[in-house]
């Protein structure tokens, strides 16, 4: 039988590794994209446990909210990354560091 | 009018004049404010006059004209204490300044050539020349007429003020600056004495009137000061002498006055001979109750009078600018008022003062006249037989110089006799080695004053080489004459007239001296004590001013006089290629005396550089290392250092923003997990 702890820890394992893939990741500003989604789908997978298991519907409901919104943040995050190579010629995490100080 | 107007007019005339002259020089022109000026000291004079017949008919005043401000139980008040001695100065004061007026407007005639062509200072110096005397004859007259210590303090300053303007006159000479400046600083340290007196009779009889203070001297002298553990009332004594010693001139606060000679000639013998310098004289005098509660303070007054005295007297000798010889010369004058203070003779003092300001106003007028018919030459060594040229001047330095010397009749030998006769009197420790000076001291007076007039009057007339020899260097553009082998010839009767005019008390002053010393003149106004009889007993002795003449030709002083006159008339008539042999053979000695004993260079080093030094450490380390080095740019450079730190941080990587944000979070929830 399949518990709520199973979910989780799965939700935390792929959350722990989106994490990781952002800070460990120093070539390409693509993976960083897909590892802020993979956190995303560590979250909503952690909504839909909940909501099966305390029977409420709600906690779905919020997962489509994150699914539209998270499509919209990856639309916007893939045509700024456009307009970055137009501009360098590079996605590469290591070289963009003009935000310093 | 009430005697009490008249009080008021003898200062405000002269102040009325000051402020007409000064601040409204140009609308009244040069002939106005020469003028103006003149006849406010003339009233001042007159009523002096007036007043000293009134007091002699004993109407003795002492009171207020006007309240200052009371300040908890202390009043400072304008009064005036009009007795014996006060009179006395005011008419000395206001003569001599009366005579100096009238020859200003002879020496000063010129005064557009003292300055720079077309500098706005010189168009109306001649006005503002007139304005300062009358101000100073204003402050003198305030400072002799005080019944108060803020009055006399107020005076004593506000001549201080006008000595500094005056030796600073003309302001663009770099000496003059050099000496007026001197002048302040050294004024200072004996003002700065005079302050802590005051200060302390302030503090313990609780009031700065005269009377109320006299009234108490005897609780004062009961009490012994706290912090040094000496009797108050020598401590009083000195410090009110240390004010004194600056403005007298006394050693070692002597330095300021020689270079005070910068000044233009006429201030050289109002302020720094006849009165100004005289006001420590005064002072000492007006202060007698107290001083002769102290014997260690008359003790100190006359060990530092003996040691101006004679000490000033030599280096007289060595000096060749004429002005400065007076200089030396009244310094050594100012030694033997100082030595009669000391002797508790104050109206001994107060008598040689009065005749001191004649015949010294005569010998600086003199020496002025000299300097005009040089065209403004100060050096001896360039002049030579000038009497058949100046006769009148020749005569009336002569005189002085007679005087100065002490010789009978003239006025300088009985006060200068009763002086010698009260040292030999006195009893206070160091009046045995003040004895011995000023009998030295007559000497050397006969040396330098007969020198002056050799050196001036007689022997060759030097002045035509001095010309010749311009005339070598200025060959190429010596048009104006000033230069030009010119005749010296009489000065104008605006100049020969005060000379003649001063030189008559300078004769006859001191035939006054058994009303003014032995007739009890004085009155109240000077109190001396049990233990000093000295005057007594030259009053029993005194026999009127022919037996006093006759019996003064047969003692040392007189026979010590007329050898100092005999060696100058050796020296620079008979064998006038000696003083250089001697001053060749001695050696160190001149070297000495004309390093002034090295207190001018030792000033310099220790007080001025030490100042300069101090100041300097204080600009590079207090100001630039610390202020701003260490708190303004350092705390600014802290901020920057810490800043560049922290700025480290900022790497602009998202990953390490990612990785601190995410290891925040981490810490921030163990903390929350794990608090208590």
């Amino acid at each position: 039988m399949i518990s709520l702890s199973h979910y989780l820890i799965l939700a935390a394992l792929l959350f722990a590794i989106g994490m990781v893939g952002i800070f460990l990741n120093r070539k390409n500003l693509i993976v960083l994209l897909m590892a802020i989604e993979l956190m995303l789908l560590a979250v909503n997978l952690n909504f839909v446990a909940f909501s099966h298991y305390l029977n409420d519907l709600s906690g779905q409901l919020f997962v489509f909210f994150i699914l539209v919104v998270a499509a919209a943040e990856s639309g916007i995050g893939l045509a700024i990354l456009v307009v970055l190579f137009r501009n360098l010629s590079s996605i590469d995490v290591e070289e963009l560091d003009t935000l310093k100080g | 009018m009430g005697m009490k107007t008249l009080y008021l007019l003898v200062p405000l005339a002269p102040l009325a004049g000051a402020i007409l002259a000064g601040f409204f020089g140009n609308i009244l022109g040069r002939t106005g404010s020469h003028t103006v000026t003149s006849i406010g000291v003339a009233i001042a004079f007159i009523l002096s006059v007036v007043i000293f017949q009134d007091v002699q008919a004993g109407h003795v005043f002492n009171g207020t004209v006007y309240t200052w401000m009371e300040s908890g139980g202390l009043k400072l008040e304008v009064g005036f204490l009009i007795d014996q001695l006060t009179v006395l100065m005011m008419m000395v004061v206001s003569f001599v300044s009366l005579m100096v007026h009238i020859y200003t407007i002879g020496y000063m005639a010129h005064d557009e050539d003292n300055w720079p062509a077309g500098s706005l200072a010189g168009t109306n110096s001649y006005q503002r020349f007139f304005s300062y005397i009358s101000l100073f004859t204003f402050s003198m007259l305030m400072l002799v007429m005080a019944n108060n210590f803020v009055q006399l303090f107020f005076g004593w300053e506000a001549v201080g003020l006008v000595s500094y303007l005056l030796i600073g006159f003309w302001s663009v000479r770099p000496t003059a600056i050099y000496a007026n400046l001197k002048a302040f600083l050294v004024n200072r340290v004996g003002d700065f004495g005079f302050l802590l007196g005051i200060a302390l009779i302030a503090a313990y009889a609780g009031s700065l009137d005269y009377a109320t203070v006299f009234a108490k001297r005897n609780e004062l002298a009961a009490i012994t000061e706290l912090v040094t553990g000496w009797p108050l009332i020598t401590a009083i004594c000195i410090c009110l002498f240390i004010g004194a010693m600056g403005k007298s001139a006394q050693f070692p606060l002597h330095v300021w006055l020689p270079d005070s000679m910068e000044g233009p000639t006429p201030i050289s013998a109002l302020i720094h001979a006849a009165t100004m310098v005289t006001a420590g004289i005064f002072m000492v005098s007006r202060m007698s109750p107290l001083f002769e509660l102290s014997d260690t303070a008359l003790s100190f007054v006359i060990v530092i009078g003996a040691i101006t005295c004679l000490f000033m007297a030599l280096i007289a000798i060595v000096q060749t600018d004429i002005k400065r010889v007076v200089a030396y010369s009244t310094l050594s004058q100012l030694g033997y008022m100082t030595m009669a203070l000391g002797a508790s003779a104050y109206s001994v003092a107060i008598f040689h003062l009065m005749t001191h300001a004649f015949f010294k106003a005569v010998l600086f007028l003199g020496a002025g006249s000299v300097i005009i018919a040089m065209h403004h030459e100060q050096d001896m060594r360039r002049m030579g037989g000038l009497r058949k040229y100046m006769p009148i001047t020749y005569a009336t330095m002569l005189i002085g110089a007679l005087a100065n010397a002490g010789l009978p009749p003239f006025a300088g030998f009985f006060s200068k006799d009763s002086i010698i006769e009260a040292v030999h009197l006195a009893q206070v420790p160091g009046a045995g080695f003040a004895y011995f000076c000023a009998l030295a001291a007559v000497f050397v007076g006969g040396l330098y004053s007969f020198r002056l007039i050799f050196f001036t009057f007689y022997g060759k007339e030097r002045f035509r080489e001095a010309a010749h020899d311009a005339h070598g260097h200025d060959a190429h553009h010596d048009d104006h004459g000033h230069h030009g082998a010119a005749e010296p010839h009489e000065t104008p009767k605006v100049v020969t007239v005060p000379l003649i005019l001063l030189s008559i008390p300078a004769v006859a002053a001191g035939w006054l001296i058994g009303t003014i010393l032995y007739g009890k003149w004085f009155g109240d106004s000077i109190v001396i004590g049990e233990a000093h009889k000295g005057v007594e007993t030259m009053a029993e002795e005194f026999h009127g001013v022919f037996a006093m003449m006759l019996h003064g030709v047969t003692t040392l002083p007189f026979w010590l006089a007329i050898s100092g006159a005999a060696t100058a008339w050796f020296l620079y008539i008979m064998r006038p290629d000696l003083p250089a042999v001697i001053k060749q053979k001695s050696g160190v000695l001149a070297i000495i005396l004309e390093e002034k004993y090295g207190f001018d260079r030792f000033n310099d080093w220790f007080f001025a550089g030490g100042a300069r030094l101090i100041g300097r450490g204080l600009w590079k380390g207090g100001d630039e290392a610390v202020i701003d080095g260490v708190m303004v740019n350092g705390s600014a450079g802290a901020v920057g250092w810490i800043s560049g730190l922290v700025r480290l941080f900022q790497t602009g990587r998202i990953y390490q923003y990612a990785f601190s944000m995410i290891f925040g979070v981490f810490a921030l929830l163990t903390l929350w997990f794990n608090r208590a």
